[in-house]
């Protein structure tokens, strides 16, 4: 239960991967221009990851190392396949604002790097654990990303009007370039407060 | 529109106006990631277009001749098959016929595979139903965008290096703010659209 907890912590928090391990940046910035579409993107990277890592660590010992990449590949590229169909058959609406970065799950490094160094080393129970609390991290950090993007972007939360019709929104913030800023001042955020509890340490 | 100008305009609107990094947000990951000296990123740049020119030429193809309507569910295995055994054959070939050129691309090459740029040129070619011509051309300038965007970024982080900013700021903060300036600059080109 224990080891549970400890690897809960660090996929959200000392080993997140957005704001520590820095990876899977493409799906980060793009679908988080609301909150929506950002725990969407969550949930959906956390299924992949989960199965792909429960049956990556399965098939650990049958897969030679030789061409263990392209094994991965297909076995991530199986799961985002069952995930876009059937996100286009229940959540006809998600998929289409999710669009082509749903089949992009594939090429997003956070699954192939849980792959490479955690499930093709442990047994199945820690690695699908694994990838629930990675995937986890990526949903709380993609969500914090989208929240602050969609509140101050376009003055809603969820889609509910927050501010009322006095507040001109701060469109930059759900365009491209408010995606780097926002993410950038989070980044920047995240590591002076670490670094303060490091040094009052 | 007449043959020329259709493949003019998409040539460009891929450079500029719809660029891969500062507005569609491909290939982010080595964008920031080997965007550190200009060297290199020239290098990972040139080895981006010569892929992302021949995965559109092939996929293009595959699509049309053997998956078309009847096994679109299975595009997304089959593109990053062939995507990453282009990879590994493009590497092998360099490695016998052009020593030199494998010698400044090799270690970039094995990093495309996971590049989501090139899965993604390969899906919008055929979500815009682009014809082989025009998938080649759509690749070949969206690497040629990805190049610009990439060398750009790393002549501003070189200079990075002699700045003062908060230290907070230090390693990807200061880097994601910059490329959300150069990002902003990009937005321009949004008046270009042809389309």
């Amino acid at each position: 239960m224990s080891s549970f907890v400890k690897q809960l912590k660090e996929g959200i928090l000392t080993n997140n991967p957005i704001f520590v391990q820095l990876i899977g940046m493409c799906p980060t910035l793009a679908t988080s221009t609301s909150l929506k579409n950002g725990i969407g993107m969550g949930l959906a990277v956390t299924f992949v990851l989960m199965c792909s890592n429960l049956v990556i660590s399965l098939l650990r010992k049958f897969i030679p190392s030789k061409v263990r990449i392209a094994a991965y590949i297909v076995i991530i590229a199986g799961f985002v396949t069952i995930v876009d169909l059937s996100l286009q058959a229940y959540l006809p609406e998600l998929s289409s604002s999710l669009g082509m970065f749903i089949p992009l799950i594939v090429v997003n490094c956070i699954i192939l790097a849980r792959a490479e160094a955690f499930a093709s080393k442990n047994g199945p129970l820690p690695s699908l654990i694994d990838g629930l609390s990675m995937g986890l991290g990526f949903t709380v950090a993609i969500s914090i990303l989208s929240t602050v993007r969609e509140l101050l972007g376009s003055g809603t939360i969820y889609g509910l009007p927050v501010f009322g019709d006095g507040y001109t929104p701060i469109i930059m913030l759900i365009l491209p370039a408010g995606g780097f800023l926002t993410l950038g001042l989070l980044i920047a955020l995240f590591q002076h407060l670490t670094r303060n509890k490091e040094e009052s340490k | 529109m007449s043959g020329l100008t259709y493949y003019f305009s998409l040539a460009l609107s891929a450079i500029l106006i719809e660029n891969f990094i500062f507005v569609k947000f491909l290939g982010c990951c080595p964008f920031l990631g080997v965007s550190k000296k200009i060297d290199t990123a020239t290098g990972m740049g040139i080895a981006v277009i010569f892929v992302m020119t021949v995965a559109s030429a092939v996929t293009n193809l595959v699509n049309t001749y053997i998956l078309g309507t009847t096994y679109a569910y299975m595009r997304t295995v089959v593109f990053i098959l062939i995507i990453a055994s282009l990879v590994q054959f493009i590497e092998m070939f360099l490695m016998k016929s052009m020593p030199a050129l494998y010698e400044s691309l090799g270690i970039y090459l094995p990093l495309i595979t996971t590049n989501c740029a090139v899965l993604g040129v390969a899906n919008l070619n055929v979500t815009n139903g682009l014809d082989f011509i025009g998938s080649v051309i759509c690749g070949s300038s969206a690497g040629g965008g990805f190049t610009l965007a990439i060398v750009l970024f790393a002549s501003v982080r070189e200079k990075l290096e002699y700045a003062d900013y908060p230290k907070c700021f230090e390693g990807f903060p200061i880097a994601l703010v910059s490329a959300s300036l150069l990002a902003i600059a990009f937005m321009g080109f949004q008046g270009l659209s042809i389309f």
